[in-house]
Formats: structure tokens, C-alpha cells, sequence
């Protein structure tokens, strides 16, 4: 399968990459590790007329501490993520998704910023970050702004950028130290996008839930933050009563397309397995 | 379209050529470098029969343009074996453990065998399983592949390989 032609170009800078996708308007697309974008170009589903490589950018690339949050590089690839050290302590959850996403080759090349940028529902980290309530840096022709991944995504592949704006970086408030954690996805194979998928971060105190954020993959047109389940679950000790209750109001946002990976109403009763068992993995691991 | 001009190293010779943008790296190395060892096997970026070393990661060269991969260091099977004819520890545990039948998946599975011991020396089986997942044989039954990485393993680490009782 060989692509469209088209030009390419390797800005060095944010700078230069928002001013070339400003002037070459709507017939260049960015691409990161490509990994989803190269695919759609050669089925020609996608057939820019400019590619603007973002590879050359350093100032997207690293990991870094600014006060409690911690800022991560949209050009990190999934393998940075699995080996970094710093994120292993502060938001365990990323490594753990990280590892779940396509297969070694992929993750090489695969970026962070190009998973939560790109608006595919079955990308994994956009659930991960409405749960860890994370926000996205944007950078424009008008400027820099930041959006909170909860506002982020409006449809499959309709997110809240506006054209010529790339994502710059992700930033996220650590979760507190000894937080649980857990990240449950159900695929087909290795590689494959989730069936359904559940993500829960909580913190306890006295074995009681004082505080806990759920998201969902794959189980609607966009990633899903279940905030009325989680609000179930404040206060209580993860009884099963109550988890099945906030499991229920979980399954209820969901809208899940039927398709080959199964019919709709088995990818809801999935998505609530997911959360289930993340949930029993979050209590097992999260301090007090 | 005008062509790029591109230049890397592949397996230690330093190349420079012309390309259109839009090659990918796969017909590059096939069609432009004569290095038929990658193969095309699905061309979705399933397979991995297609898989390289570029500047120290394995990577799906059906899935990068040629441009991307410019000023890499990259390394595909043609570069695995001394220049003595010699055959690298995997190649000969890939023949010693039966890890190949027709032989399609091999250069990829043996360009990211490599990798993975770069990274891991002596990595467990679910390791080892995990590492290739990228890579699709439709013949083996990936036992033997596992097993002729576990020779590879123990035989860079220096040790005697020992089967894993049936």
C-alpha cells in the first residue's frame, strides 16, 4: 500500500510547526509517531498534502516535576513512559496502560501526545487521563492554552483543538502518595484496541474511599469519565453492594458501538467487569 | 513531488539516495537498497515481518516514511551476521532450536529478538513471549522461537542452555 504524495517538513520548533500548519491551513496534518496516521494514509483515508514531522521538536520530548504536577512531553513514546522511572512513582497507572497499548514496535514509536490528541475512542490514554483529571497544552497561532482532558473530547476524532493547534504536553496533578491504582483492559489480542476498559484511581483512609476517579475506554463515541460512579463509592469500604451499584451507574453512561469486537450489550456488562475488578486491584494496592 | 535527499547508516555503510516523501521505509530498503530480508507480510503494522532496529528501537518499517528515518542508524537481518559469513548467536539458535519453519516471520522475529536482549539479557519466558508480541508466525507455534531465544540468552550470558521439562 503506498500513500498520496505529499511534502515534508521538520520544523525545529513549536513555533515553526503552529506557523506552518497555520499557513498550509487545512490540507497538512502533524504527525507524531505516525502510528495511527500512516496507517489511514496508506488506505487513503487520509491524504495531506503536507506532512509537518514533529520528531525534530526537542522541546516536546521529556518528563518533568512543576510543583505537584508533573508534565510529560506529548513527542514521549509509550516505551519512554514503561521506562521512566518518575512516573513509576508518581502515576504508576500510566506504565501499566502504557504496556497494554499495541505490541514492543509500536510503543517505540507510538507518542503519548498523539494517543490523547487523536480523538480514536479506542486509544487507551484519554479514559487514563479524564480519570487522573490531567490537562492538555495547546499551542496555536493565537497562542498557548491549556484544556482539561474532561473537556477535551466531543465525538470520535472531534476534540476540543481548534485547526492549526497541536497539543504540547500533558500535564497531570500526581495523585496522592499511596494511592490505588489499576487499569483494566479486555482485548482480543495483543495489539488490539479494548473491548471495554476501566481505569480507577482512589485514595482510602481507614479502609473507606476518600476519593476516586473512574474512566472508561472504548464503550462510547468518546472516552468516558463516570463521575456518579465514583461518587457511590466515596465513604464506602468497596462493599460489594456498593461496587455493584456504582458498576451499574458506570454501565448506564456507556453507548458502545456493536461491532466485531462484540455487541453493545456485552461491551457495557465488559465495561462493568473492567471496573470491577480495577477496582478490587486499586483497594488491594492503595495504602490504609 | 520532489524528492528528499536522505542519508543514514544501514548495517555500518552509510547510504545517501533520493526518495519521494512518501516512501515508506520498507520499499526503501527493499526496492531501493536491495535488503529483500524485511519482508512485507501484512502491511498494516501487525505482522512485524517487516521489523528493523532503528537507532535502538524495533520498529514496524512498513510504518515510517524514509524521510523519518533520516541521519538513523539502522540495522536489519543482512546486518546480524559477521562479515566472515559467520552467524550471529541468534541465527545460530534460530537453526539449533528449530525456530523457523517457512521462514517468513524470521528476520523480523530475529531483528527484534535482538533488541529485546539488548534490553533485557536474561529475560523469563512470559519476558520473552511479551517482547515478541509484535510478531506474528503463523507456523511455529512460537515454542521453538522462545526456545531459540532462551539458547540465545543463555549463550551470551555464558551459561549452558537448559530445556524447560515438557
Amino acid at each position: 500500500m503506498i500513500p498520496g504524495p505529499f511534502a515534508y517538513h521538520r520544523p525545529a520548533s513549536v513555533k515553526e510547526a503552529v506557523s506552518l500548519l497555520g499557513s498550509l491551513g487545512e490540507d497538512a496534518r502533524a504527525i507524531a509517531g505516525g502510528h495511527s496516521l500512516i496507517p489511514m494514509m496508506k488506505l487513503r483515508l487520509a491524504s495531506p498534502a503536507h506532512l509537518i514531522d514533529l520528531a525534530g521538536v526537542a522541546d516536546l520530548k521529556g518528563i518533568r516535576e512543576d510543583g505537584r504536577d508533573v508534565v510529560i512531553g506529548a513527542m514521549t513514546t509509550q516505551h519512554e513512559v514503561i521506562e521512566s522511572e518518575l512516573l513509576g512513582k508518581k502515576i504508576p497507572i500510566l506504565r501499566e496502560t502504557s504496556f497494554v497499548i499495541a505490541d514492543p514496535q509500536v510503543r517505540y514509536v507510538g507518542t503519548l501526545g498523539g494517543n490523547v490528541a487523536n480523538g480514536d475512542p479506542g486509544n487507551d490514554m484519554p479514559a487514563v487521563m479524564m480519570c487522573l483529571n490531567a490537562s492538555y497544552h495547546a499551542a496555536g497561532k493565537s497562542g498557548e492554552r491549556r484544556i482539561a482532558a474532561r473537556d477535551f473530547y466531543q465525538g470520535a476524532y472531534f476534540t476540543a483543538l481548534e485547526p492549526g493547534e497541536i497539543v504540547t504536553a500533558i500535564r497531570i496533578p500526581a495523585p496522592a502518595a499511596g494511592h490505588g491504582y489499576a487499569y483494566e483492559k479486555l482485548k482480543r489480542k495483543v495489539g488490539d484496541y479494548a473491548t471495554a476498559a476501566a481505569a480507577v484511581v482512589l485514595t482510602m483512609s481507614g479502609g473507606k474511599v476518600t476519593s476516586s476517579s473512574i474512566g472508561l475506554t472504548n464503550v462510547a463515541e468518546t472516552p468516558l469519565w463516570a463521575e456518579e460512579a465514583a461518587k457511590i463509592l466515596t465513604g464506602s469500604t468497596l462493599d460489594a453492594a456498593t461496587v455493584k451499584k456504582a458498576v451499574t451507574a458506570a454501565e448506564a453512561i456507556t453507548s458502545p458501538a456493536t461491532d466485531s469486537r462484540g455487541p453493545a450489550a456485552y461491551r457495557t456488562k465488559m465495561a462493568g467487569v473492567m471496573l470491577t475488578r480495577a477496582l478490587a486491584r486499586a483497594k488491594e494496592r492503595a495504602g490504609a | 513531488m520532489a524528492k528528499s535527499q536522505v542519508s543514514m547508516t544501514v548495517n555500518g555503510k552509510k547510504v545517501e539516495e533520493l526518495v519521494e516523501p512518501r516512501m515508506l521505509l520498507i520499499h526503501f530498503l527493499r526496492e531501493q537498497l536491495h535488503l529483500t530480508g524485511p519482508h512485507i507480510g501484512c502491511d498494516t503494522s501487525h505482522c512485524g515481518a517487516c521489523t528493523i532496529d532503528l537507532d535502538g528501537k524495533s520498529v514496524k518499517s512498513c510504518t515510517v516514511f524514509t524521510v523519518q528515518a533520516n541521519g538513523a542508524d539502522i540495522r536489519t537481518i543482512e546486518g546480524m551476521a559477521a562479515a566472515d559469513g559467520t552467524l550471529h548467536v541468534l541465527q545460530e539458535a534460530f537453526r539449533e532450536m528449530h525456530g523457523l519453519q517457512c521462514g517468513f516471520c524470521t528476520p523480523g522475529m530475529i531483528t527484534r529478538a535482538y533488541r529485546l536482549l539488548q534490553e533485557s539479557k536474561n529475560p523469563t519466558e512470559e519476558e520473552i513471549r511479551l517482547g515478541i508480541s509484535g510478531n506474528l508466525c503463523r507456523c511455529t507455534g512460537y515454542q521453538n522461537i522462545v526456545k531459540a531465544i532462551q539458547y540465545a540468552a543463555a549463550k551470551i550470558s555464558g551459561v549452558p542452555f537448559q530445556e524447560a521439562a515438557e
